[in-house]
């Protein structure tokens, strides 16, 4: 719709953007690809380590991450501003080590928008064109739908002091889009707005993406937005990705402790394995209690964290397997749509419980709180758990 | 409903169909307001009146009288109160009657009674050189008394000569043009038009053009070295950033004259300067870099720098490394991003900081009197010399008065490109 209006789409009746989940390291085959990717800056510690990341032509992928954990750096390395220590980036098959960030066509959204304050809308949008020698119709053409498209056509005339911070926002959109890049980096471009407002412009620049079918690696720590626009997402800790995959396989199936806590929110038992069947294990609880949990890279006689999502857990006896735990409530938070219970567990842990909106337990009442085994997953106690957020009291 | 409804207080004239009470409150509102706002104001000015106050004592009120002095010099008028009468009937040409050397002959007696011949004939000398040992040899000859006064005055030809009348005559007027025009090289001439004074005696505006000439090399100087090195500054870590600081402040902090004298040290004939170039072959024989225009110019460079570089540094500590970062991903090739984004953001300050440097240059005088030759004096040397040596504050005054239009019509000229509010200062 806006697409045709505007033009500015490439191939957009062409074949949708081929989403590469499954196989995220086929060397050679990714329109971007980082290689055994390291960064040094004081030739002591890695700022980024081992990164091996492919993607997709059109794919819209999130570098998620705790600060500090790299993903800025990775960004940087690939739009040129730093050089890796060692290891190869490709841009659609060619290395681009040695290209500066002017020669590798590459748009970019940084977090506070980096609009040149002297020039109007206009001109700024304008700028990468006229530093590409377009023709002056040409440059009035182009500038004038890339403004249709973030409907700022009207505002092309003032400085962008002017503007409000989503518009000036969409501004910088607009300049990163209006030369038609294949690949736009976003560096936390909605970190400066407010939450209204920024839950607005992550389905403008999901829009965007869909319409223009250009490639967009994304930075940001937070991770629901993260999981509202990928179309998959790297999380990243310490330097390197903990795991690569669609935000519902992040979600549903995390694979370290790190990414069970960092995504969405969920409850973290402590405890030791006692011993392991096949997929499941059994976990001797601190303080009392025991629960069944698919058993995740754990062996006998470690400690472990069992986390659980506050939605898999019921108010209910269990039945045929499930774990069943008791505890009495200590407190409900009304959300309008659901509560949430707080429970505490005999060994006095807290659970949060998402409950329906008609519940009505009144603190200090006993209840059970029961879980399937396939809904509880034990990870090592050790691995990744630095720059954890736990969401549930201790 | 409360008179104190906010809407209304934004918007008194938004409805017009309010109640008679309604908008009476309203009006006494806006009025208590308005009080309030008032006495705001008066206090803060209270808290500012003594600055204001000792401005005006110490500074506006001297600055007007003696600029005034370079249109007002009732000197002359003062001593000559009959010629003034006598010479009220005459046209201006040619010589005045008689009776106008009667009273010019009675005036120099009186004075010569009154103590005050002296300095009649210095006032008459400023505007009519030589007239000094002519009005003091009519007195004598006057004191004499052994002819008619007529007569001595006919014999003496200063007196008849065809320049002097018309300078007398327009002494006799307390406001006068004349010391603004000798400023500029320019006098009254027979037919009452303005005429360049002859090449020998004009020297101001050569002056003038020397200062200016002095004070734009040393800003281009300035800008030159100072350019580089506040990018260098505003681009390092803090740490490393502060001593760099320092080391640019630390001259600064130095007396002037400290420094001066320093140079005067470095660049004379048999200094470490010229060692230095012997030394290293640069030259061939020694130079006079003392008491020449180079010398002059490398030791303000010297003394100016920090006010060129601080104000550039200021607004490039401001300029966040996203711009050029955006302008490099935008295809801004290195050069390009420096002109398209860069410069035009540090403008103000490069343009704040030259203008600083240049208007200081123009009253540079202890450097120019100290490394500068007689040909390379500023004309804050002149104006020294005329307050101090020739007490000729008439001159002094109007040369300074043509100084300040000078610098306040360029600032003028600065603050209309680039709008004041731009011009970032500090």
């Amino acid at each position: 719709m806006i697409a045709e209006a505007t033009g500015l789409s490439r191939d957009s009746a062409g074949p949708a953007p081929e989403v590469n989940v499954g196989s995220p390291n086929t060397c050679g085959r990714g329109f971007v690809e980082f290689v055994d990717v390291e960064k040094s800056y004081d030739g002591r510690t890695f700022a980024v380590t081992r990164l091996n990341l492919s993607v997709a032509r059109g794919e819209f992928l999130t570098l998620l991450g705790p600060s500090g954990s790299g993903k800025t750096t990775t960004l940087n390395m690939l739009a040129g501003f730093e050089r890796p220590t060692c290891g190869v980036i490709t841009l659609e098959g060619r290395s681009v080590d040695r290209l500066p960030p002017y020669e590798r066509n590459i748009g970019m959204v940084f977090q506070n928008y980096a609009l040149f304050p002297h020039m109007s809308v206009e001109e700024n949008v304008a700028f990468p064109l006229s530093v590409r020698k377009t023709t002056r119709a040409d440059v009035a053409s182009r500038v004038g739908r890339a403004l249709d498209m973030v409907r700022l056509r009207q505002f092309g005339d003032r400085r962008p002091a002017q503007l409000s911070g989503g518009q000036q926002q969409r501004v910088a959109l607009a300049r990163a889009l209006v030369f038609e890049p294949s690949l736009v980096l976003m560096d936390e471009p909605l970190g400066a707005l407010d939450k209204k407002l920024r839950e607005h412009m992550q389905i403008e620049i999901k829009q965007l993406h869909t319409m223009l079918g250009v490639t967009i690696v994304y930075v940001t720590h937070d991770q629901s937005e993260a999981l509202t626009m990928s179309d998959r997402v790297a999380v990243f800790n310490n330097g390197g990705i903990a795991q690569l995959g669609s935000p519902d396989d992040l979600y549903n199936t995390p694979e370290s402790s790190f990414v069970a806590s960092f995504i969405g929110e969920n409850n973290t038992l402590e405890g030791k394995v006692e011993r392991v069947s096949g997929k499941e294990c059994r976990v001797a609880l601190h303080g009392g209690g025991s629960v069944a949990a698919l058993a995740i890279g754990v062996a006998e006689g470690a400690a472990c964290h069992v986390a659980i999502r506050p939605e898999r857990l019921k108010l209910a006896p269990a039945s045929n397997g499930a774990n069943a735990l008791a505890a009495t409530v200590e407190g409900r938070i009304y959300l309008g749509d659901h509560q949430r219970l707080l429970a505490r567990l005999e060994s006095g842990q807290v659970l949060t419980v998402k409950v329906g909106p008609e519940a009505t337990m009144g603190n200090g009442e006993p209840v059970t709180v029961s879980c399937a085994p396939t809904d509880c997953r034990a990870f090592p106690a050790d691995a990744g758990t630095g720059g954890s957020i736990s969401k549930t009291g201790e | 409903m409360s008179a104190l409804e906010p809407t209304k207080l934004d918007r008194p004239r938004a409805s017009r169909n309010w109640s008679a009470a309604d908008s009476g409150a309203a009006k006494s509102v806006a009025a208590a307001l308005r009080r309030a706002d008032l006495g705001d104001r008066l206090r803060s000015l209270t808290l500012a009146a003594p600055l204001l106050v000792l401005l005006a004592l110490s500074f506006g009120i001297p600055l007007v009288l003696l600029l005034s002095r370079a249109v007002y010099d009732p000197t002359i008028a003062d001593a000559l109160p009959q010629t003034s009468q006598a010479l009220r009937g005459w046209n201006g040409t040619g010589l005045p009657d008689d009776a106008a050397f009667l009273a010019l002959a009675a005036d120099l007696r009186s004075n010569q009674a009154k103590g005050t011949a002296y300095e009649l004939a210095k006032s008459l000398n400023a505007r009519l050189p030589g007239a000094r040992s002519q009005v003091l040899k009519t007195v004598r000859q006057l004191e004499a008394a052994d002819r008619p006064p007529l007569e001595v005055m006919k014999a003496v030809p200063f007196w008849s000569a065809p320049g002097t009348w018309p300078v007398i005559e327009s002494g006799t007027h307390s406001v006068t043009s004349f010391y603004l025009l000798s400023a500029l090289d320019l006098r009254w001439n027979a037919d009452g038009g303005i005429e360049r004074v002859p090449p020998e005696q004009a020297i101001f505006v050569q002056v003038f053009m020397r200062t200016f000439l002095v004070a734009a090399a040393v800003t281009l100087a300035t800008l030159v070295l100072g350019f580089p090195l506040a990018y260098l500054i505003a681009s390092v870590p803090k740490g490393l950033a502060a001593i760099l600081i320092v080391a640019v402040l630390l001259p600064f902090w130095t007396s002037i004259l400290v420094r001066t004298a320093a140079w005067t040290v470095l660049l004379q004939k048999f200094g470490l300067v010229n060692d230095l170039l012997l030394w290293l072959g640069v030259a061939d024989d020694r130079l006079d870099l003392m008491y020449s225009r180079i010398g002059l110019i490398i030791a303000m460079t010297h003394i100016q720098l920090p006010f060129t570089l601080l104000p550039i540094y200021s607004v490039m500590r401001t300029i966040q490394p996203s711009q050029m970062k955006a302008a490099y991903s935008l295809g801004a090739k290195p050069f390009t991003a420096f002109r398209r984004v860069y410069l035009p953001q540090v403008f103000p300050g490069v343009m704040a900081g030259c203008l600083l440097t240049f208007i200081l240059c123009l009253g540079y005088y202890i450097t120019p009197a100290l490394i500068g030759g007689a040909s390379d004096q500023l004309i804050s040397n002149f104006i020294a010399s005329y307050v101090n040596v020739e007490l000729n504050w008439e001159m002094a005054a109007a040369l300074s008065f043509i100084l300040l239009v000078f610098t306040l019509a360029l600032f003028g000229i600065f603050a209309r490109i680039l709008g004041l509010d731009r011009l970032k200062l500090v």
